[in-house]
């Protein structure tokens, strides 16, 4: 079968095939009547015997079939060929009303609308010009990484096992058209319908909520298309290790993400700071979450959220009091307290007026609450840390006064967002643990002042002809072309915009925190965070080479041939140019 | 045996013979040619060519052509046909037979063509 799968190629042949029978039988009940028609003894207008002939019972059938009747011509008819048109008036009705029914059942089929929107799918795909994402999954994350995708102008396809996803996503208010179509993306033939061997698909972002699934899609868009970059999502530990095992870019798991995170802002704040901000969704509020604290922590819900934190707590010699239904099976450390976390009494046996901080991480949400408002009627100072398992029950977490909520979903998306929009910010993730505690301190004031309230954009420069024409241009023209022309305004360059640059990539050679005398060359890459605005401003520059000029001597050549001659004439002083010497 | 080849296989063969005995005969004279035969042959190429529809195979492709250009010519006789003798009204002259029945015969070729196919696929598929 071919790759290609056209409408043409499936729908047609399908309608062909099934309007076979209706199409027979209309034509059958047509040559019935127009033979019996020239068949039955009529009389002409002098009483003469007379016969009808083809062309004139072919006629009074096309116009008797569908009931319009111009009535009896070219003579009255006999008493026999009104019986006879009678009968012929009843068999190519029901012809019809068997045809269109025929038609109207095949628009009903299931079959015939898969095929229809498999084709509008794939018509939908190949007019895509630019890069694009396809999202398997449209649950929590799937959602928001289309809304800050497509915010950031991206182009997406989304498909979705269930109808009600893609439903929820054509109401959805985006400012580009998202193709969406109900495909059950474990089927390696859908995925090709939905442009995993496409030229333009950058990225395919498997984020269902079942693990098979998952690897599903990451085998199937490795082994059809290596270049495409894969990101899955991974529940379990053994999916997480099965899914990295053959070359999947980033597998991600939102517990793990989630308890080193936390680990990290127990240990190293204002790096947990730098990383919550630069890997967050640009345009949310900047979130200042408060610093969970060091001593004892209660586990309530041994599951995979408990199990991920209670490893890393360990990890980092914090002691931790787990509190499980299942006791000591399941993996359960054998002093674990038997009981849900809900009753007072279990939460008193565990320590509570005692402990610092209490997670509530089972994966029911009315368990996660009353565990959050036991506790704080029990220990008002205790830090409250709960999963919230679905976006809708965010404002009943915020309600109950929970310190730092766990949104998996949130975790999820913000990590594969940062990774599919700035590939560069792992690295640099990387090297800024690695820094000092004063460094990473003076970084977050400098993120802090540039990005006031929201989230700050990050963002890959690379310095090529099409990325930014005009520093080529300037570079070839042997003008040094210094980080300074970048990051200021491009109509006063004594103004800084608000972005910093983070990390300098040449070669393989990797310089944190570029200072603004660093010179470009060809083939950088640079990674920035900032406002929107400031990536808007200085994306100016790079492609105007008079206003790059400008940025880097001060001086203003003036563009275009009448300022250029203007500018040569005033440099010259002389008047206006006589046109005859 | 397979009741839907066996449908297919006598509507086709059923449009040759239909055309054949309608071409058959002098060539202009009117006496010599049916318009039943002329109208039973047009429903059955038609027929013949709905059974092709939705066929995916080369072979199919070329049935199915062959059938719709037997039916363009069939129609374009029953066309001359009644526009000589309803429309114009010179009834059947030896010319206007000459071109019915030219017609019906190279609806007739594109039908044995048809005939031809169906022979060559059955007999590929017996091993």
């Amino acid at each position: 079968m071919p790759r290609d799968i056209g409408v043409a190629k499936t729908v047609v042949p399908m309608v062909m095939r099934r309007m076979r029978p209706p199409l027979i039988v209309l034509m059958s009940a047509y040559a019935i009547a127009v033979v019996g028609l020239t068949l039955v003894p009529g009389q002409d207008g002098q009483g003469d015997p007379w016969r009808t002939d083809f062309f004139h019972a072919f006629y009074v059938i096309t116009y008797t079939a569908p009931t319009i009747g111009f009535g009896e011509i070219p003579y009255e008819f006999t008493a026999a060929q009104r019986m006879w048109v009678t009968f012929s008036i009843y068999l190519t009705v029901l012809a019809w009303l068997y045809a269109v029914g025929t038609i109207i059942s095949l628009m009903q089929d299931t079959a015939f609308r898969a095929a229809i929107q498999r084709g509008r799918l794939h018509r939908a795909v190949r007019q895509i010009g630019e890069p694009f994402y396809l999202i398997c999954g449209y649950g929590d994350t799937g959602s928001l990484l289309v809304r800050a995708l497509t915010e950031r102008r991206r182009r997406v396809v989304v498909i979705d096992q269930a109808q009600s996803a893609i439903e929820n996503l054509e109401l959805r208010d985006l400012t580009v058209y998202v193709p969406g179509f109900q495909l059950d993306a474990e089927i390696p033939e859908n995925l090709l319908t939905a442009g995993v061997k496409q030229r333009w698909c950058a990225g395919v972002v498997a984020v269902t909520n079942s693990d098979h699934a998952n690897l599903k899609i990451a085998l199937t868009s490795k082994l059809q298309s290596p270049r495409v970059t894969m990101v899955a999502r991974a529940d379990s530990e053994e999916a997480t290790a099965n899914i990295a095992s053959f070359g999947t870019d980033a597998v991600f798991n939102a517990y793990d993400s989630f308890a080193e995170r936390l680990c990290l802002a127990i240990r190293r704040p204002d790096m947990h700071r730098i990383q919550d901000w630069l890997t967050g969704i640009p345009t949310t509020s900047l979130p200042e979450r408060p610093q969970p604290p060091e001593g004892t922590w209660i586990i309530c819900g041994f599951e995979r959220l408990g199990r991920a934190v209670h490893r890393m707590l360990r990890q980092q010699g914090i002691h931790t009091v787990i509190v499980d239904p299942t006791g000591e099976s399941d993996s359960c450390p054998p002093d674990a307290i038997p009981g849900k976390g809900t009753e007072a009494q279990t939460l008193r046996q565990a320590g509570i007026y005692s402990a610092s901080a209490l997670l509530a991480g089972t994966s029911d949400d009315a368990d996660n609450l009353s565990i959050v408002m036991t506790a704080r009627q029990l220990n008002d100072t205790i830090f409250i840390v709960a999963q919230e398992n679905e976006l809708s029950s965010k404002p009943l977490f915020r309600a109950a006064g929970v310190d730092l909520a766990v949104e998996p979903s949130y975790i999820l998306a913000s990590r594969i967002l940062s990774l599919l929009n700035a590939p560069l910010l792992e690295d640099f993730l990387e090297r800024a643990r690695g820094e000092s505690e004063e460094w990473q301190a003076a970084l977050v004031q400098r993120i802090r002042a540039i990005a006031g309230r929201t989230i700050p954009e990050t963002w890959t420069l690379r310095i090529s002809a099409i990325r930014c024409s005009a520093v080529i241009e300037a570079l070839e023209e042997g003008m040094e072309v210094t980080m300074k022309g970048l990051v200021h305004h491009p109509r006063d360059r004594e103004r800084r915009l608000d972005c910093i640059p983070l990390l300098l990539s040449r070669k393989g050679e990797v310089t944190l925190l570029p200072p603004e005398d660093t010179q470009l060359a060809r083939g950088d890459r640079i990674l920035f965070c900032g406002t929107d605005r400031a990536l808007g401003l200085m994306r100016i520059p790079l492609h105007h080479i008079e206003n790059l000029r400008y940025m880097l001597t001060g001086e203003s050549k003036g563009e275009g041939i009448i300022w250029r001659f203007l500018t040569q004439r005033q440099k010259a002083g002389r008047g206006l140019p006589n046109p005859r010497p | 045996m397979h009741l839907e080849k066996v449908i297919f296989g006598f509507f086709i063969l059923l449009a040759v013979t239909l055309n054949f005995g309608f071409v058959l005969g002098e060539f202009d004279n009117p006496a010599h040619h049916n318009v039943y035969e002329l109208f039973a042959a047009i429903v059955v190429s038609l027929i013949a060519t709905v059974l092709k529809f939705g066929e995916r195979t080369q072979i199919g492709a070329v049935l199915l052509a062959a059938s719709l250009v037997a039916d363009l010519q069939l129609i374009a006789a029953a066309i001359v046909w009644a526009v000589a003798v309803h429309v114009v009204e010179v009834g059947l002259p030896p010319a206007v037979m000459a071109g019915i029945v030219s017609l019906a015969g190279g609806a007739l070729l594109a039908n044995m063509v048809s005939a031809t196919l169906l022979v060559i696929e059955t007999s590929s598929l017996q091993r």
